[in-house]
């Protein structure tokens, strides 16, 4: 298998295609473009990406953009996306308010 | 793949990349070894974002007033990448006369270190941050204070030196430090021998164990600090925020989001399960801290919450030095979770110590060797 751990190893120039302009996270409003680049300034991983652009960090927290980032890595880095790992899936699952979170009210029933 | 450089650096947190960039700026060959599959992925992308001098110990706080003056403010210009450095104050907020006591002592060490930092009081805070609650009384004020984007300061880091032609190696854990002739000279790891003439060992915690391999020990432990983040939210203030209990710190990002640390009190005693992964009651925690100093922020919603490990020096105060003992071996580590906002001016004096023998900022206050007993 294919290592991507030798993180200068060629990758080949940074080709442009017709669709790069479509979005693929929504939440943040990144690129496929703007992902590709992150690929060829270095970024491999999907931690990387996201931290490097905010993909995945909006509302939905990736839910419906990180099988597509990694997709992209794997077509960029010609790897298998079973190689890589998915991004770290973070508490609340839902976004909640401090209030709530915060809520020093106990209720005895 | 050659398996020789000039220096070797262990660890990809920001520390190292940004002395790899500095080294390699200076003309040196540099690979960096990380032991995770990210770089990064440690205290340098799970921190608050702070980039301050007060409340710093003097031992560090020339380093910290150095790369305030001379780094940070054209680093996204530097890197290519915006780091969304924001210099726009630091209040560091109390509500008791014994907060006041805290943040007075804090200010006057600050003072004697010729920081521009004062006391204020509940008036004049509400001039700079309308949205603090009346309970906030006293404060210290640093106008040159700011804060900034860990994560793409990191990595900006990381890719201007990969541009540079620095090796970075992912899923490298070093295990050993071997001497030949005395002085340093192998890195092991499962996969390879590299060599160097110099390595740096800036690891976080995980160096303890790996300078115990060349018999040098650093007193840190492990400890572990939870964040949480905001969705976007309209803009409100630019300051970055702290309390004399540390009960939390954040700031508003670029992006509209509020990031916020903040402790239980449990985290010395947290169970080591060998991830750092946030307890049931650190963000609930935060959160009540928050809401009694911005009562504005109630409906704000969390849409993350994340933990990492500081690497809590005996003293809170970072080693960085070069080894004598082991001639070629230097260490950068024990941060104590002040690491972010000094990274770049300690990656710019580490590269000046290895490539040149000496630094701008005098570090020696920093020494590895400086820890004694008590008497």
């Amino acid at each position: 298998m294919k290592s991507i751990n030798d993180r200068s190893q060629d990758i080949g120039p940074l080709v442009s295609q017709t669709d790069d302009g479509i979005i693929i996270c929504r939440c943040e409003e990144i690129t496929k473009g703007e992902i590709r680049q992150a690929i060829h300034d270095g970024m491999f991983t999907v931690n990387e990406i996201r931290r490097y652009l905010r993909s995945g960090m909006g509302l939905c927290q990736g839910q419906t953009c990180g099988k597509l980032v990694k997709s992209l890595i794997a077509r960029e880095l010609d790897v298998i996306p079973a190689q890589l790992d998915p991004a770290n899936s973070r508490s609340p699952m839902r976004p909640v308010e401090m209030k709530v979170l915060g809520n020093e009210e106990v209720h005895h029933v | 793949m050659s398996k020789h450089s000039d220096v070797i650096i262990i660890g990809g947190g920001i520390i190292g990349n940004a002395t790899a960039y500095y080294l390699a700026k200076k003309g040196l060959s540099v690979t960096v070894l990380e032991a995770s599959k990210d770089i990064g992925i440690g205290g340098s992308s799970r921190n608050g974002g702070g980039v301050r001098q007060s409340g710093r110990d003097t031992r560090e706080l020339p380093l910290a007033m150095w790369g305030i003056k001379n780094l940070w403010p054209g680093l996204s210009e530097e890197l290519g990448v915006d780091v969304e450095y924001t210099q726009k104050g630091n209040l560091r907020l109390g509500k008791t006369e014994a907060h006041q006591k805290i943040l007075q002592g804090l200010t006057d060490k600050a003072v004697s270190c010729g920081l521009d930092v004062r006391m204020i009081n509940g008036d004049e805070i509400r001039a700079i941050n309308p949205y603090l609650s009346d309970e906030v009384t006293c404060a210290s004020w640093c106008p040159t204070d700011g804060h900034a984007n860990p994560l793409t300061a990191t990595l900006g880091y990381y890719k201007k030196a990969r541009e540079l032609g620095v090796r970075f190696i992912t899923e490298s854990p070093c295990f050993e430090l071997r001497k030949i002739k005395g002085a340093i000279r192998q890195v092991v790891t499962p996969d390879a021998i590299y060599e160097a003439d110099k390595v740096l060992v800036a690891a976080g915690y995980d160096s303890r164990k790996l300078l115990a391999t060349v018999g040098i020990d650093v007193p840190m432990m492990p400890l572990k600090m939870e964040c949480l983040v905001t969705e976007a939210e309209p803009p409100m203030f630019l300051q970055m925020l702290g309390t004399a209990e540390a009960d939390f710190y954040g700031h508003q990002s670029k992006h509209g989001s509020f990031v916020f640390g903040g402790s239980s009190g449990f985290e010395p005693f947290n169970k080591d399960n060998g991830t750092p992964i946030s307890s049931s009651i650190g963000a609930s925690c935060t959160c009540r801290g928050i809401i009694k100093y911005f009562p504005a922020l109630a409906d704000a919603k969390i849409v993350r919450a994340w933990a990492g490990w500081l690497d809590d020096c005996a003293d809170h105060v970072p080693v960085i030095s070069p080894v004598e003992e082991v001639p070629g071996l230097y260490i950068a580590c024990a941060f104590s979770g002040h690491g972010f906002g000094i990274a770049p001016a300690a990656g710019y004096n580490i590269a000046e110590m290895i490539a040149d023998g000496h630094s701008t900022i005098d570090l020696s206050a920093l020494r590895y060797d400086r820890f004694k007993p008590k008497q």
